[in-house]
């Protein structure tokens, strides 16, 4: 399997996370479409990793997936507050950084 | 076309299917099960590609983990109700044009790039043995910088969400 297929897949998850990014309005999907969008990288680096029989680019996935997993704490945490001062999710009550 | 082929094609059938899935569910519920699945197909590809340590810390993290939070915090605020506004025709017209026309764009420069072929031999960096030790080797800065990162994720998790009594302004949203 020659590794354009994979990255072509992984280019067509990273586009279905930006279009999903564009498209809704809850911020908890757009936060799981940014999700999606890491993962298709981390597939990508994975691939390459194997293309060149190096084991960094499986480190380097460690690395983003760290960063995925802090980044959904704080983030989550910053919905969960905003729910609780305006009782929405929707970003286009969100847009005004200020009550 | 071997079992390899086939199990590459069913993979990547389910990871894009799913995906779409994500993004197209109405229900927020529904979105996060699609998620669970694509990062499943997502693992049996690290499975196919030799990755096979990062395949199981793949489901334990995001399908285990992370995806746990974001159904948590889901229905704590109870939004299973399909109630979500959506964006107008235009808008949304606009995100899938504008979407496509990046994957068209990165996939016309990727066709004719030279790459190498997949090794087949090295079946064993993906082990843990050797990702330990090109992590504790080469990478030891950025394993410490990371438990940096981790710690002051938990605490603003921590300071961001706390429930502040004295001086909360209830705003309805409209």
């Amino acid at each position: 399997m020659p590794v354009q297929y994979y990255i072509f897949l992984s280019m067509a998850l990273f586009c279905i996370g930006i279009m999903g990014t564009l498209i809704r309005r809850n911020a908890i999907i757009i936060f799981m479409c940014i999700e999606l969008m890491l993962n298709a990288v981390n597939l990508l680096m994975v691939a390459f990793s194997k293309m060149y029989a190096d084991s960094s680019a499986q480190v380097f996935v460690f690395f983003n997936m760290v960063v995925a997993a802090a980044e959904v704490s704080v983030g989550l945490a910053i919905i969960v507050m905003m729910y609780r001062k305006v009782h929405s999710v929707d970003i286009n009550i969100l847009n005004r950084l200020k009550h | 076309m071997g079992i390899y082929e086939i199990l590459f094609w069913l993979l990547t059938i389910m990871a894009i299917s799913s995906a779409l899935g994500v993004i197209l569910s109405r229900n927020p519920i529904s979105s996060v099960l699609f998620l669970i699945v694509t990062f499943f197909s997502i693992s049996g590809h690290y499975i196919l590609l030799n990755a096979q340590f990062l395949a199981v810390v793949n489901v334990i993290v995001y399908a285990g983990a992370i995806m746990v939070l974001f159904l948590f915090v889901i229905m704590l605020m109870n939004l299973n109700a399909d109630v979500e506004p959506q964006k107008g025709r235009l808008l949304q017209l606009a995100g899938v044009i504008a979407g496509g026309i990046l994957f068209l764009v990165v996939l016309a420069a990727l066709k004719s790039a030279t790459v190498l072929p997949l090794e087949k031999a090295s079946s064993d960096i993906g082990l843990i043995k050797n990702l330990g030790r090109t992590l504790f080797t080469q990478f030891v800065l950025p394993f410490e910088v990371s438990s940096v990162l981790f710690l002051s994720a938990m605490i603003g998790a921590i300071v961001i969400g706390k429930k502040e009594d004295t001086n909360t302004i209830p705003l309805k949203g409209k």
